[in-house]
């Protein structure tokens, strides 16, 4: 065995090599696992724009097609449109933090991880933390493409950016309902298809598209209680002017009470043996 | 010194199966000891509750001399587990995935690099450790697999099926690395669906099927235990094999097989004194032996007689 000859001498080297680091802090733990979220950003770009490639298109589409029918002209159009876009891009790729849990646990990584001596839930909290990257970089490109098609920001640049926390704050509640999703189903095609589900009535019954002045009694109730809609109200303020605290505050109440009730929920799941 | 692995009637139950079901073990440190079961026999559970992903249903079981569960910390701290399915991340590169896991481990970043890069010298992967996983064929993510598991040298390592889908080149290499780490005093568990794999590394296995364990030694003892030895005859014609099956029944006081192959008769015989006799009535009554042996039974036979059935037809009962 040519090949296998070889490395013995490496082989007794490593071995030998008696070194037992002490055990990673919790705040180390997360960030490794961060770092590894961030590396498969760089290998596999691919999953980000798969999912940014519909608002992008929502965007174009709607911009061209109905911007002058709805709002006189494209340009004006895309002022009141773009907040919302944000919101549906973001919102949209929470999925993928199911996705990849769960495919770390049909793949046996979460056994690897579990079977550490780490932080128990340093990879989710390293995932979340990925996400955060991944919000802002499908954030970033959204308002590059509105600012190509004529966005401006009436109350300034700053104010895109608190929007985008605000949303990126939302999407992680979100991406807790997923963790719980990852770990329910059989595999990740199932998570993608549940998404569905969830993701479309969430942001097509809102107020991303057209003002729901102009709908029928019934659906302007379910539009206002929709989450959704208080997010995009909250984000026009913030980029646009005449911000409504109330609206920021149902945001955070939302969150609260979605992380409340899936948070300790996905915590059990984790550390119940599957 | 305790015992690396110690259990008393332990138990796993999954809804309606009983995926171990009372097993008792012991295995001693620094040794390479072998579990071996067909598909869904209960090893891949065994090593769950022993590597403290799993929680027993009952018994118990001290690992290092620590409880699974009571002090499972302890327990992940010293052992290491290299899973049936490669648990590695398919979109990192090779050593990516090895800093991943060493700094998981504690060591700094550049202690980290530097692990990374050793183990994949050792394992002959070093240039492929800039590729990414899922460029690595089966015998290369395997390897890749256990260096994970090296980085903190362990003081136990649990190898789930570790050459189970890799060719026999592949197989070999793993096998070379399995010698070499319990070489350094490092003991193994390693599970496998493969006679030959037991019986050539490990020095004691223990045989499971159902979840039960159905013996336990080292393979010389677990073949004596199916009694005595095997008389393998290979004729030169296989018109000839009733007659000889008739003679050798006789000479021997012994029931005699039918191989699959027609030329060649076995029987399995307790005094292997008679067997002199039973090859001179052979050639006296005019038929012709090709060639002959008395040996231990195989590992293939030991299962046979100990479960009733072979030990890689039940392949069907395929684990989800
Ligand atoms: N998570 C699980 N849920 C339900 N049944 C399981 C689970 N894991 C294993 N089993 C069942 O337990 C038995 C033993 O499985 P396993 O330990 O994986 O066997 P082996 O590793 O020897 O092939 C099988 O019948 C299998 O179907
Ligand atoms: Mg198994």
């Amino acid at each position: 065995m040519s090949v296998s000859a070889a490395p013995t001498d490496t082989l007794h080297r490593v071995l030998t090599a008696e070194r037992r680091p002490p055990t990673p802090s919790a705040l180390s733990a997360t960030f490794t696992l961060g770092w590894r979220a961030a590396l498969k950003i760089k290998h596999v770009p691919f999953q980000l724009f798969d999912v940014t490639a519909f608002p992008l298109m929502m965007t174009l589409m709607f911009t061209f097609l109905f911007g002058g029918a709805l709002a006189g002209s494209t340009r004006a159009y895309i002022q009141f449109l773009l907040p919302g876009i944000v919101v549906q891009a973001i919102v949209f790729i929470t999925v993928y933090t199911g996705v990849g849990l769960n495919s770390d646990i049909t793949k046996g990584l979460y056994d690897r991880f579990r079977s550490l001596p780490i932080w128990q839930p340093a990879p989710i909290a390293g995932a979340l933390l990925g996400d955060v990257m991944r919000y802002s970089i499908a954030g970033v490109m959204v308002i590059a493409l509105g600012t190509i098609l004529g966005f401006r920001p009436q109350a300034g640049w700053f104010g895109v950016l608190l929007a985008v926390a605000l949303i990126i704050l939302f999407a992680l509640s979100v991406s807790w309902i997923w963790i719980v999703v990852g770990m329910l189903v059989k595999s990740p095609e199932s998570v993608m298809t549940s998404s569905f589900l969830l993701l479309f009535p969430l942001t097509m019954v809102s107020n991303i598209f057209v003002d729901p002045a102009t709908m029928p009694g019934w659906l302007q109730a379910v539009v206002r209680v929709n989450p959704v809609t208080h997010l995009v109200d909250a984000s026009r303020g913030l980029m646009h002017g005449g911000l409504r605290l109330a609206s920021v505050g149902w945001v955070l109440l939302a969150s609260a009470v979605v992380v409340a009730i899936f948070a300790p929920l996905a915590m059990r799941m984790y550390r119940k043996e599957r | 010194m305790t015992a690396a692995i110690e259990t008393v009637a332990l138990k796993k139950v999954f809804g309606q199966t009983t995926a171990v079901d009372a097993i008792d073990l012991q295995v001693a440190r620094g040794t390479v000891y072998g579990l071996l079961g067909p598909n869904g026999a209960g090893k891949t559970t065994t090593i769950k509750v022993l590597t403290t992903l799993l929680r027993p249903d009952g018994g118990s079981a001290r690992v290092l001399g620590h409880d699974v569960v009571r002090e499972s910390a302890a327990v992940r701290a010293k052992v290491s587990l290299t899973g049936q399915f490669a648990s590695i991340d398919e979109d990192l590169t090779g050593h990516e995935n090895l800093v991943l896991v060493a700094r998981l481990f504690g060591f700094a970043w550049r202690e980290a690099r530097a692990r990374a890069t050793d183990l994949l010298d050792a394992f002959a992967l070093a240039d492929a450790g800039g590729r990414q996983v899922r460029t690595y064929s089966g015998g290369m993510r395997r390897k890749l697999d256990i260096a994970a598991s090296l980085i903190v040298t362990p003081e136990l390592l649990f190898l789930d099926e570790p050459t189970t889908g890799l060719d026999p080149r592949s197989r070999n290499q793993v096998w070379d690395i399995v010698r070499a780490i319990a070489g350094e005093g490092t003991t193994v568990l390693l599970t496998t669906q493969y006679l030959e794999e037991a019986d050539r590394l490990s020095n004691r296995l223990a045989v499971i099927d159902r979840g039960k364990l159905i013996a336990e030694g080292t393979s010389r003892e677990l073949k004596a235990s199916v009694g005595g030895n095997t008389l393998h005859v290979r004729l030169e014609s296989a018109d000839q094999r009733a007659s000889a099956e008739t003679l050798l029944a006789s000479a021997l006081g012994a029931t005699v097989t039918n191989g699959v192959d027609a030329q060649v008769l076995s029987a399995q015989i307790a005094d292997a004194t008679r067997v002199p006799d039973a090859m001179s009535a052979l050639a006296r009554n005019g038929v012709g032996v090709h060639e002959f042996s008395l040996g231990q039974p195989s590992l293939d036979e030991v299962f046979f007689a100990l479960t009733g059935h072979a030990a890689e037809a039940s392949d069907t009962e395929v684990v989800s």
